[in-house]
């Protein structure tokens, strides 16, 4: 026990260390929200589709917690060149510990980051449909942030090299983020897009908070967007778990 | 304490550690020497449960460190050859994050921590990050966080490597006085063969991934008939430099690595 929480809390201390990490994290998101929300306002507004702003928050906010918590699962690929992972490794504790120490310590940090999007967009004139949902969408953030937690273990866990990094940047994170449904509807796209975007499990954790939020364009039910993203935890935690136990230092 | 019987690991077709046996006793230091690339890296992952055995038998305090991995790392400390701090942290946090791993009580781990900083010389700075730390300092830090826990096994890979004279002779004499003391067992690996004169009890020798002799240091140096353990080591592996890389075979085995699945 005492050992998932040191780890949890070195994510933690790693975070609240690096300023220059959470400012450079929090440019990306700012600029879709403040750019892409204001830019396709009218558009949108005049396609009869709602107030965009109120539309893509969710989006950027679910997009902030996929880029950050994946990006905790790929940190492994850090400790493994600065030698930490063995360290770990090589300790009197389970693999299955470690890996949920550092899962939940980079779920805490991707939640972190995903409200802090979400009081900036609230102060630039996002409103949720009451004070209840926040703690709600608070609920998604956190089954989007162990999702893809465990998903960057899993990828992690068989990287070796920044190259690899890259590769993973490019085919999966930027597919995911895209497919997500974070920037346009899902309602009404052609058969091949329905299909892409349903198989991505972000669609179902930005629907959710838009759900919940009362954005507009939601696509499915929220009760369907809890089970399919507690399902997909559930198994990504499982093989993130596994394929961490794998890894021979 | 350490038994090792015909231990044998390959990556594809190199053999890195080919038929290796031999037993270190309770309360031995014992020196593990050998050239780059021979074999000895190896072996300590092995015997530190990171690297799983092709074949062979390991047991640390009676226990096999395959099936009682927790077991057997409870019983060991280690420093590793190459860098394993996180340098975001501080001094500090990294001896407080190592001692509740190894589930050190609070209290003797706030002691020991103090008094390892303090012995190292590190206690100034103890709430700098680690990154900031020169290359020598860093080591020292490892070292401190290996005497962190009281293991009944302590590995030490090279740990001498980048300190100066001073922190060196700091390092053996502490490592002789937790020996004495503690009763550690002590398995290292070292380049400087004074060293391995000066501390081991017994020495093995491994070359290509073979134990080409085993012995007291006197016993190693009467069977070359010379009269330094460097000599005795030369001889016994010839005056040829190794570079894992240097050989044209070695770099087609790594061509051939290339294209193999990346994941080992």
């Amino acid at each position: 026990m005492s050992a998932i929480y040191i780890l949890w809390w070195r994510e933690l201390r790693r975070y609240s260390r690096s300023r220059a990490q959470l400012v450079a994290s929090l440019g990306q998101p700012l600029l879709y929200l403040l750019v892409l929300g204001f830019g396709f306002g009218h558009v949108f507004q005049r396609a009869g589709m709602g107030n965009y702003f109120q539309f893509i928050s969710p989006g950027v906010i679910g997009m902030t917690v996929l880029f950050s918590s994946i990006f905790s699962g790929l940190g492994l690929l850090f400790d493994r060149q600065f030698g930490f992972l063995k360290e770990t490794l090589v300790a009197p504790i389970s693999r299955l510990q470690i890996m949920i120490g550092r899962t939940l310590g980079g779920a805490t940090v991707a939640v972190i980051q995903g409200l802090i999007v979400m009081f900036i967009s609230v102060i630039a004139g996002f409103r949720p449909q009451n004070i209840l949902s926040i703690p709600m969408a608070m609920g998604f953030m956190i089954l989007i942030a162990l999702c893809f937690a465990a998903l960057g273990m899993a990828i992690g866990s068989g990287l070796q090299d920044m190259q690899g990094f890259q590769l993973i940047m490019n085919f999966l994170v930027m597919p995911i983020y895209f497919l997500s449904g974070a920037i346009f509807p899902l309602v009404g796209q052609g058969s091949i897009m329905s299909f892409l975007t349903r198989l991505d499990p972000l669609s179902y954790g930005i629907d959710g908070m838009r759900n919940v939020l009362g954005a507009p364009n939601a696509a499915f039910n929220p009760i369907l967007d809890l089970i399919v993203l507690v399902a997909v935890g559930f198994v990504l935690l499982i093989v993130g778990a596994w394929r961490f136990s794998k890894i021979e230092a | 304490m350490i038994r090792v019987q015909n231990l044998v690991k390959t990556f594809g077709s190199f053999t890195a550690v080919n038929d290796v046996s031999f037993d270190v006793a309770e309360g031995e230091i014992f020196a593990f020497l050998g050239p780059n690339g021979a074999g000895k890296t190896t072996t300590i992952k092995m015997l530190t449960t990171l690297l799983r055995p092709t074949s062979g038998s390991i047991e640390l305090d009676g226990l096999n460190p395959q099936t009682h991995h927790n077991q057997a790392r409870q019983r060991f400390g280690i420093v590793f050859q190459d860098p394993s701090l996180d340098g975001e942290l501080t001094a500090w946090e990294n001896m407080e994050l190592h001692g509740v791993l190894y589930h050190v009580p609070t209290k003797v781990r706030r002691q020991r921590a103090e008094e390892l900083l303090k012995l190292f010389e590190l206690w100034d700075r103890k709430d700098e990050q680690a990154k900031k730390f020169s290359g020598g300092m860093k080591r020292r830090l490892e070292i401190a966080r290996g005497f962190l826990h009281t293991p009944k096994i302590l590995f030490l890979d090279e740990p001498t490597l980048g300190l100066d004279p001073q922190s060196r002779n700091q390092l053996w004499t502490h490592v002789k006085n937790v020996n004495e003391k503690e009763k550690v067992t002590v398995f290292l690996t070292t380049h400087y063969m004074d060293e391995a004169d000066r501390v081991a009890h017994r020495i093995g020798v491994i070359d290509h991934g073979k134990l080409v002799a085993q012995g007291t240091p006197r016993e190693i140096k009467d069977s070359t008939g010379t009269e330094s353990l460097e000599d005795a080591f030369l001889k016994l592996t010839g005056s040829a430099i190794r570079d894992e890389s240097a050989s044209g075979a070695d770099q087609l085995r790594q061509f051939a690595q290339m294209w193999q699945k990346g994941g080992r």
